[in-house]
């Protein structure tokens, strides 16, 4: 296999011993593999085994969760990622809310040999699932954004490498998850993690500011404060520190009262600060200690994209939108502002209206990856709402880019706005699902799939879960919607006013559920309603606490 | 019962454990057990007098015991024997040895070359611990 001449752009550069290690990690999972066949591994023992590397039982098959460390993937990855899809799948990936791909088809005995191939591209499916520290989710336009106040990824990847076989905090009472944004747009969910770190430069070098105790699922809660400035030496000791709380006394009893926030929420918050600083006064600190030696280390295993544009570029680009309205829509609905004036972001939608979002075929992910080597330096991000971005596409080039996106059928001009719908999986796939929620996401997605209308309606959020374990996060849409099981039949609950970033807030419940069609005709209906009523500039949640819930609700059941 | 040794202590033990809340009250011997609902702090006062702390792992997917471990070697200064006893699986041998445990009790018709070859399975490791440091 080739290896490229350069570090990779975005991500870290894996060392010869980071590639024996993954070699040793697929080592012991095809000798569980073996002996969970052999009998000598009851399935109750093999189970979180093969979770905590990423191995599911779905309703028809087993799924592989492969991970996607802070979001970032290269483009001989993406091509990898198309080759499995293609050789051991449908021909499909699915990109999930946690920045991962799941492949939803997979055969147990061919998983090691996928772990092989992935393996050839330094990727792997560690801690992508089970009772463990997940893969750290990063913010998409991370070291590109122009409202960034520092690169997150140098400190994800720490704490990537940190978490990984964790001695200590690999059987926890139940799954932990930590993301980590630079920007004060909180763009990662942050206070809805088990640990959300905000970092932010200092003169003493960089601080993170920690939430701990967010999550959404059967109970959504709105993580606390903890600390206001963690330094970045004692990054490490902080978060050993609150794991160790965590894993001596999380409830072990109930699996739906285990995860992190029960535990802050029960014992309060001041008293969990207490506990954890106890644990840091005790704490040998030097072994813990995060050195500046260390973070340079890592660093130097990233490389930066060499930002050179013509010096018209964003003329170029402006011209180019005059010229086609259709390009223009896109540019103001799928780019985001680049700290180089030269350049700009783009984000590829994956919620064609009608398809099943995060969905994309083999010959998209090859195509998509024969793009980023083109315009963005051979690097893609996967964002937490399902779609993907090139952190650094020059502005003169960016009509160039748009044109091959369309050519692939990813070209919807829909990032942000109502069409741009997140869900799960739900009970096409999935054991645990209520109901289905891809079905309803697809008429949705059609029912306001005309451009002028999304673009009329502006910045909305529908998020759509088939379970409350709410892996579509639909307590944080604008529009939350809940597959429930109502006397056997699939019907589906609203919530209203949702918010994942600075204004965190928990959608509430509008009333009893409805059936599938019903369901869509009540939204088509509150979002008729926002538009008629809504003040000059007003957003969704903005109108909703103007004009209260009663108000909605009232248009949601006008028919039924 | 067998004894596999993980940290290369080499002379493990041979005496019979008291449960902790029993060997309190008599104090005799130096060999104890700790359920996973106890805080090793307050073994402390008695430390200096025991060569043997069992802990316990009602189920392999229980990792209370990895923390009190960790605690007795990095908080308590501890020197002595560490052991798990319970429901494990080889696939953790090598989180018990890095937590701090010397030795685990397995049933006679266990595989120990499983064990054997997990603890060999690694060259390096990616986190610090107190009790061995990368």
């Amino acid at each position: 296999m080739t290896q490229p001449a350069s570090r990779s752009v975005g991500h870290y550069q894996y060392e010869e011993r980071d590639r024996a290690f993954l070699q040793e990690r697929i080592n012991e999972f095809e000798g569980q593999v073996r002996r969970r066949l052999s009998g000598e591994l009851s399935e109750e023992e093999f189970k979180p085994l093969r979770l905590m590397n990423g191995v599911y039982l779905q309703l028809h098959a087993y799924m592989l969760r492969v991970a996607i460390p802070y979001g970032v993937l290269d483009s001989r990855q993406l091509h990898k990622l198309a080759d499995v899809a293609a050789k051991y799948d449908r021909n499909y990936g699915h990109f999930t809310t946690r920045q991962n791909i799941q492949f939803n088809w997979i055969a147990l005995k061919d998983v090691p040999t996928i772990l092989r191939e992935l393996a050839e591209v330094d990727m792997h499916a560690i801690q992508t699932s089970g009772n463990c520290i997940r893969n750290v989710t990063s913010d998409e336009f991370a070291g590109a954004a122009k409202d960034e106040l520092m690169d997150p990824r140098i400190h994800a990847e720490i704490v990537r490498q940190w978490s990984t076989l964790h001695p200590e905090f690999t059987f926890l009472p139940r799954k932990f998850k930590i993301a980590i944004s630079g920007s004060p747009e909180d763009r990662v969910a942050a206070r809805f993690h088990d640990i959300g770190l905000l970092a932010r430069p200092s003169e003493n070098g960089p601080l993170f500011r920690l939430f701990v105790g967010g999550g959404l699922g059967r109970t959504p809660v709105v993580g606390q404060e903890l600390f206001d400035s963690v330094k970045e030496e004692d990054l490490i000791a902080t978060l050993e520190a609150v794991l160790r709380v965590y894993n001596a006394f999380g409830r072990r009893d109930n699996l739906y009262k285990a995860r992190i926030k029960i535990l802050v929420q029960t014992i309060g918050l001041e008293a969990f600060r207490k506990a954890v600083e106890e644990e840091l006064a005790r704490m040998d600190r030097a072994a813990y200690r995060l050195t500046p030696e260390h973070v340079a280390q890592i660093r130097a295993r990233f490389a930066l994209p060499d930002l050179k544009a013509p010096a018209d570029a964003s003329d170029v680009l402006e011209q180019h939108k005059k010229a086609d309205p259709a390009f223009a829509r896109w540019v103001a609905s799928n780019t985001h502002p680049h700290q180089d004036e030269g350049h700009i972001c783009a984000v590829i939608s994956l919620k064609t209206p009608g398809d099943i979002p995060g969905d994309v075929t083999s010959e998209q992910m090859h195509g998509l990856a024969d793009l980023a080597e083109r315009h963005s330096f051979g690097e893609v991000r996967v964002t937490h709402l399902q779609n993907l971005v090139f952190g650094h596409v020059r502005k003169d080039q960016l009509h160039e880019l748009w044109q091959g996106l369309k050519a692939l059928g990813l070209a919807a001009p829909n990032v942000g706005l109502i069409s741009d719908i997140v869900s799960c999986p739900g009970l096409d796939y999935c054991n645990l699902a209520n109901a289905r929620s891809l079905p309803l996401a697809q008429k949705l997605g059609a029912r306001f799939g005309d451009a002028a209308l999304q673009a009329e309606i502006g910045a909305l959020s529908i998020h759509m879960s088939g379970c409350i374990n709410a892996c579509g996060h639909h307590h944080v849409g604008n529009i939350g919607l809940l597959g429930v099981d109502k006397r056997g039949a699939e019907t589906y609950q609203i919530l209203l006013g949702g918010d994942a970033g600075e204004n965190a807030a928990i959608g509430g419940i509008l009333g009893p559920s409805f059936a599938e069609d019903e369901a869509v005709d009540a939204v088509a209906r509150i979002v008729e309603f926002y538009l008629g009523q809504r003040q000059k500039g007003e957003t969704f949640s903005a109108m909703l606490k103007r004009c209260g819930l009663k108000a909605f609700k009232e248009v949601a059941y006008e028919t039924v | 019962m067998k004894l596999f040794d993980l940290s290369g202590r080499k002379t493990l033990e041979a005496a019979s454990p008291v449960p902790f809340a029993e060997w309190k009250d008599s104090q005799q011997g130096t060999a104890i057990s700790l359920p996973q609902d106890v805080e090793v702090e307050e073994l402390r006062p008695y430390l200096s007098s025991l060569t043997l702390i069992v802990l316990e792992f009602p189920v392999f997917r229980d990792g209370r015991a990895f923390t009190q471990a960790r605690s007795l070697r990095e908080y308590e200064g501890y020197k002595g024997e560490i052991r798990a006893s319970g429901h494990l699986l080889p696939d953790q041998a090598i989180h018990l040895r890095r937590c701090g445990f010397d030795s685990v009790a397995l049933s006679e018709d266990a595989n120990v070359k499983d064990w054997e070859e997990q603890l060999g399975r690694y060259q390096f490791y990616y986190q610090n611990t107190a009790v061995s440091p990368v």
